[in-house]
């Protein structure tokens, strides 16, 4: 007997764009698993590959972009399907939000029309059958009087009311998995939190696998499971929430949670921070891309490029890309 | 009583009934909407070599205010006093030779800089227009590369030719040629990529030790105000609700928006979020053109009791600092 296949199967991605300054490899030798009822959280700084990843997996690169790889949902492969198939697809079993809302709303249709006409494709279902799904999920995602505001256009709604009818339009065919792309960056913090609630529950309620894709380990740390972190397009480092965050094994990973100013720790000595910037992409190193900002970088770090390999005692899946992976610098060691 | 420092000496900056009012929007009829308070009625104390964090989500008030500080906006009344002197009704004339003392620093780096200017050009602008020679303010320029941890050498490039980070220490040299006494730092790091921000919040507090800065600090991120600031106003729909010393502040939050606030915040720590009481407020915050009678965290307030939908609180001592509201504490 073979267990069943995983909600989302990623294998071996990669993104490549030409541009007029060169081939941009924007994501590479990515693969990652997403189980129904779960939270993948994905964590990048800007140019790190995380939202190409998640439009990859959509179908909804940019034409230009070659894709390879394999990307499947519930064991069937996605990458080669025609854009019709796809569509049958995509918004149906798989559905995904972004982090402006009012850009993904259409301003000359009522918020009710948008969900509905979503419903109507996907289903074939009446006119007055659309309209009253559409009510039922902006009174799900929390929407108040959702009968009257679902006959508003999207200016008339706030910045969190929004991004609740982008659930609502996201979830109405019930899909299987929904990738959320920095859902709550361009809120305000107490927003934040109740979009972060409002996913939670949805996701309980009905065994959504979910892809965060953020650039803030406060939301990752809040929500996710399991957390892959990327760096110049790659996967540098992959383990369930507490792993990662108790025992960060890549250097940058580390880095990253070192230099966040926290509520919950004193702030008395310099925050330690990681020099330089994120890597371009057009020209990449052959070696490690965080080679240059490393504390721990030795020769080899810029010659050769670290696999993304188990790391520790063989318990739960822990995987870092790094020739030193869990190796501490002697300044890091005292912290 | 109003948000006062407690140093005796007199503070740099001291800001008494801020009010700024914005008129309505005109309306495709032609009729204005009702005027917008955007900042109303704010007062706090800062002193020399110091810095005041100041807090609070969209439309909270925050930047016009600092606007107000560094007069690119008229406060339509109440006074900001610096050093002794009162600005807030200085012609732009009279403004200029002050101007040396008080600078700004923007969210976007690279919006905030000219494309069109090299580095000398940008970070020399302020010293010429106090009447610097082209010459020594070129080398001034340097210097403050160099200060800012940029490369001197560089000072012939443009701006797109620099990092979000790199372009934000260009900003930061710039706010700083003329030695000014106050920087008004409006988001200085919300643009920066995670791993950038440290850089820069080290770096405006070394050059604060070392230059004796004394810094108006605007974020809606509480980690990063925390980590800059000696005291904190909490802002809401255009006054300030909660002001004090960052540690009790932050230790133990009176205001029931500063404690919704700080709990809505996550924490890069799984364990600690599971553990984690959270306040979720409802709805969004009131827009500023309408806003509740009485106190207006009212509507959003679990501890709203009806003194709340009718009496404004004002700021008074509870717990070491001021809080407006009936009811403080638990």
């Amino acid at each position: 007997m073979t267990a069943a296949p995983p909600l989302l199967e990623v294998r071996d991605l990669r993104v490549t764009f030409t541009t007029p300054r060169g081939t941009v490899r924007a994501v590479d030798s990515l693969g990652f698993t997403v189980e129904a009822g779960r939270t993948l959280g994905i964590v990048g700084e800007s140019g790190s590959g995380k939202s190409v990843t998640s439009l990859a997996v959509m179908g909804l690169h940019r034409a230009g972009a070659e894709v390879t790889g394999s990307v499947s949902l519930a064991g069937r492969e996605l990458t080669g399907l025609s854009e019709k198939e796809l569509s049958a697809v995509r918004g149906r079993r798989m559905a995904m939000i972004f982090q402006d809302p009012l850009s993904s709303l259409h301003p000359y249709y009522t918020v009710g029309e948008q969900i509905a006409e979503h419903f109507r494709v996907h289903f074939r279902a009446g006119r007055a059958a659309a309209r009253k799904r559409a009510v039922d999920m902006l009174g799900e995602v929390g929407i108040p009087e959702p009968a009257r505001r679902a006959g508003e256009y999207p200016h008339q709604f706030s910045g969190g009311m929004r991004q609740r009818a982008m659930i609502a339009m996201a979830l109405a065919c019930e899909p299987d998995l929904l990738i959320a792309d920095e859902p709550t960056t361009a809120l305000d913090v107490t927003v934040q939190a109740q979009i972060l609630e409002l996913i939670a529950r949805l996701q309980q309620e009905r065994g959504l696998g979910v892809v965060m894709i953020t650039h803030d380990l406060g939301v990752v740390a809040r929500v996710a499971h399991e957390v892959l972190v990327m760096y110049g397009g790659r996967a540098a480092e992959q383990a369930s929430a507490d792993a990662l965050f108790a025992e960060p094994a890549h250097p940058y990973t580390r880095g990253l949670l070192d230099s966040l100013p926290r509520l919950d720790t004193p702030d008395d000595a310099p925050l330690p921070s990681i020099p330089g910037s994120p890597p371009s992409l057009l020209a990449p190193a052959p070696g490690c891309a965080f080679a240059p900002r490393c504390p721990r970088a030795a020769a080899r770090c810029t010659e050769e490029r670290p696999l993304f390999v188990p790391y520790g005692d063989g318990g739960p899946r822990h995987d870092v890309a790094c020739h030193f992976a869990g190796a501490r610098t002697p300044e890091e060691a005292v912290r | 009583m109003t948000g006062t420092d407690t140093t005796d000496e007199r503070p740099l900056l001291s800001v008494r009934d801020l009010t700024m009012t914005f008129p309505g929007r005109r309306a495709l009829t032609g009729r204005r909407g009702a005027p917008v308070r955007a900042v109303d009625g704010i007062s706090f104390d800062l002193a020399a070599g110091r810095t005041l964090g100041l807090v609070g989500e969209s439309g909270c008030g925050k930047s016009t205010t600092g606007r107000m500080l560094v007069r690119l906006l008229q406060p339509t009344s109440g006074s900001v006093t610096f050093d002794g002197k009162d600005i807030s009704r200085l012609s732009q004339g009279a403004l200029r030779p002050l101007r040396k003392n008080i600078q700004m620093v923007f969210q976007d780096p690279h919006s905030s800089l000219n494309p069109r200017q090299t580095v000398a050009r940008i970070i020399s602008d302020p010293l010429l227009v106090q009447g610097w020679s082209a010459a020594d303010a070129r080398r001034r320029a340097a210097d403050l590369m160099e200060l800012t941890g940029l490369i001197p050498e560089h000072i012939d490039r443009y701006p797109h030719e620099f990092s979000g980070g790199q372009a934000q220490r260009i900003g930061i040299a710039r706010s700083l040629a003329t030695n000014p006494r106050l920087v008004v730092a409006d988001e200085p790091v919300s643009a920066l990529d995670v791993s950038v921000q440290a850089q820069i919040v080290n770096l405006m507090e070394r050059l604060r030790a070392e230059l004796g800065l004394a810094y108006v600090f605007i974020a809606h991120d509480l980690s990063v105000v925390k980590r800059v600031s000696d005291r904190v106003a909490v802002m809401y729909l255009g006054r300030i609700v909660e002001i004090g010393d960052k540690k009790s502040l932050y230790e133990d939050p009176q205001h029931p928006y500063t404690r919704a606030l700080l709990s809505a915040v996550p924490l890069p720590d799984p364990a600690a979020e599971r553990r984690r009481e959270r306040i979720v407020l409802l709805g969004d915050p009131p827009s500023p053109a309408a806003p509740p009678p009485g106190c207006t965290f009212h509507p959003r307030c679990s501890k709203a009791q009806d003194i709340c939908r009718t009496e404004r609180p004002l700021l008074r001592i509870a717990a070491s600092r001021e809080v407006a509201c009936h009811f403080p504490g638990d």
